[in-house]
């Protein structure tokens, strides 16, 4: 920057004393909460102790990246992750694809908004009443589901559903669904109000049937949000969701359960293992950056919609 | 096949499916209503389904006199109310000041805010950073770090940059102050966008118990109603009924309650407030929603 643009920035900042003034203590804010945390990752390379602060720790370099990688736990941990992370991603979003498809089809102005509205209500409940409600409905005592399938005899005494490993990942993606179907539906639906009507009238012109209209209009004419969101949800693989995750684990079911955030909170707070846990943090930042810019390249490359 | 038989199969089908999405959406609710208002020992035999069978409020009113209920309910108010408003109020002036084009700082600044939509230090480091900010057990940290957003923030500023320009121009000409325009002019103007990001705050801050779980759990006064729903929930789980047991009991002799009736009546205290708010504000979030994909 030379030195007549600095005196200009200077000259223009002092007519814009008001703004300036609003906003700096906002800006102050912001460093201290969001960029004072991100310098404490200095503490994933050193043995950090707390008296000395980061400023006194000693440096120990990728020590603690190693006993992270060779933990037996971590590896479990990231296997849960993913798994939870993939099954709640296309779950999610071909359930509420789905959705939104039959509510493009609804005429009925009523019925349509009625839908929507009850379904995308379930987004706006906590993750603990959302937990309290399905343990309900899992309920080996009188919960709906085992009532139902007893009632048509798939099963013939209650399945304890949460305490079952093998279930556990797939309760997690259809829970998920049942908060979330709704509201991640809204944004197709808007997608879908945007495709021009004319398509649909020449598609039926042509002799196409319904289905053939969906497959051919609707489809490609949100294939460019479809693919913007699930770029942005690839970046977020290692955000399993563990408020639902420690609200719906038990004791039988915790081997599976544990993902990333769990074992964050339980190594740093717990055990009192701090810069283990920092390192665990960097890494999962530099995975989310690193699956987003990849995703994004790749869809780039296919000649389609980049988020960047 | 024809057409028209085509488009009845397809109609049913579709018909089905979504009222069966309404019935698997709504039945637990309704269901743990009317357990809620179920007589405990009655809920016990099994079979509540929609309605009450032997009604009761006993169950409610065993959990208005618990003193931690009390105490959570009045936190999580008041953080609802002083959280919202201060995170509408200061991402609104932000927005105000990076929608100025005469203000040189505006775009290394709205980058400086929109890399942390990106990139955390991780739970670790900030913890310690609210215990040297003395934030930890303290009603401060339920609003302080969450002052602003940066999704809030671009929101707000796509919708005031929508506004006509003439109107800041002609403000200025009378010889009035930026921090005039802000208040008198801009404000009243953007309330649909503050109403619905208000909205959204607050069903963060509602909603909300890690931060208890994580800063403030020793702090009695300081809880919040989700977080002790979610003791109670983990409390039932590992089968020890700790206080909600004792509380249960006491109920018992004076009109009966279980865990399981206790747990209903707090599950719809937590939910209830949200249900009653959402169907007359959906209009906003859904613009709400669109506003911030647009220009994200």
């Amino acid at each position: 920057m030379g030195k007549g643009k600095t005196a200009t920035l200077f000259k223009e900042l002092g007519r814009n004393k008001t703004l300036l003034l609003m906003i700096m203590p906002f800006v102050i804010h912001l460093i201290i909460f969001r960029y004072v945390p991100i310098w404490g990752w200095i503490m994933a390379f050193q043995d950090y102790n707390p008296l000395k602060g980061v400023s006194g720790s000693e440096f120990v370099g990728l020590k603690h990246f190693k006993a992270l990688f060779s933990e037996p736990l971590f590896l479990k941990v990231i296997r849960n992750t993913l798994a939870i992370s993939t099954i709640k991603l296309v779950l999610g979003t071909s359930t509420s694809l789905f959705l939104a498809i039959l509510l493009n089809e609804t005429r009925n102005k009523y019925f349509k908004s009625i839908t929507q509205t009850i379904t995308s209500l379930p987004h706006f409940i906590s993750w603990v009443v959302t937990a309290s409600l399905v343990r309900e409905m899992l309920s080996t005592d009188g919960g709906m589901v085992n009532e139902f399938l007893m009632f048509i005899k798939v099963i013939d005494k209650p399945i304890l559903w949460l305490g079952v490993q093998k279930y556990f990942w797939w309760l997690m993606g259809w829970t998920n669904v049942w908060k979330e179907i709704g509201w991640g539906a809204i944004i197709y639906l808007a997608a879908m109000t945007g495709i021009d009507s004319q398509l649909y009238e020449a598609a039926k012109i042509d002799g196409a049937s319904r289905i053939q209209r969906i497959i051919h209009v609707t489809i490609p004419g949100i294939k460019a949000t479809f693919l913007i969101l699930l770029i942005m949800n690839i970046g977020y693989m290692l955000n399993a969701g563990y408020e639902q995750m420690f609200l719906l684990k038990s004791g039988l079911t915790q081997d599976v359960a544990q993902v990333f955030e769990l074992f964050a909170i339980e190594w740093g707070l717990n055990k009192l293992r701090y810069s283990f846990a920092a390192a665990s943090g960097i890494f999962a930042s530099v995975v989310s950056i690193i699956l987003i810019t990849v995703t994004n390249k790749i869809s780039h490359k296919l000649g389609e919609t980049a988020l960047f | 096949m024809t057409e028209k038989t085509s488009n009845i199969i397809f109609d049913s089908i579709k018909l089905f499916v979504l009222i069966f999405l309404l019935i698997i959406t709504l039945y637990p609710f309704l269901n743990l209503l009317a357990i809620s208002f179920n007589e405990a020992q009655d809920t016990a035999k099994g079979g509540i389904t929609l309605f009450p069978r032997v009604f009761s409020t006993a169950s409610y009113r065993t959990l208005f006199r618990l003193p931690e209920l009390f105490t959570g309910f009045v936190n999580s108010v008041l953080r609802t109310v002083i959280g919202s408003v201060t995170q509408v109020f200061s991402c609104a002036m932000i927005a105000y000041v990076l929608s100025r084009k005469s203000f040189p700082l505006r775009k290394p600044l709205s980058l400086l805010w929109i890399f942390t939509m990106y990139v955390s230090g991780g739970l670790i480091p900030y913890y310690f950073l609210m215990r040297s900010l003395g934030l930890l057990n303290n009603f401060h940290i339920y609003w302080i770090p969450g002052l602003t957003s940066a999704f809030t923030i671009i929101v707000i500023r796509t919708y005031i940059i929508g506004l006509p320009e003439s109107l800041i121009e002609a403000a200025k000409v009378e010889g009035a102050g930026e921090f005039r325009i802000f208040m008198q002019i801009i404000l009243p103007l953007a309330i649909p966008v503050l109403a619905t990001m208000a909205l959204f705050a607050a069903v963060d801050h509602w909603n909300s118990w890690v931060d208890t779980w994580l800063f403030n759990p020793k702090k009695k006064e300081l809880t919040t109603l989700q977080y002790e729903l979610m003791k109670k929930l983990s409390s039932t789980n590992s089968s020890k009924a700790g206080k909600l047991g004792a509380a249960a009991k006491r109920g018992s002799r004076s009109g009966g309650t279980t865990p399981k009736s206790i747990r209903a009546a707090m599950t719809m205290i937590a939910a209830v407030p949200i249900m009653l708010v959402y169907p007359f504000l959906q209009k906003y979030f859904v613009t709400g929603l669109t506003l911030g994909g647009v220009k994200e």
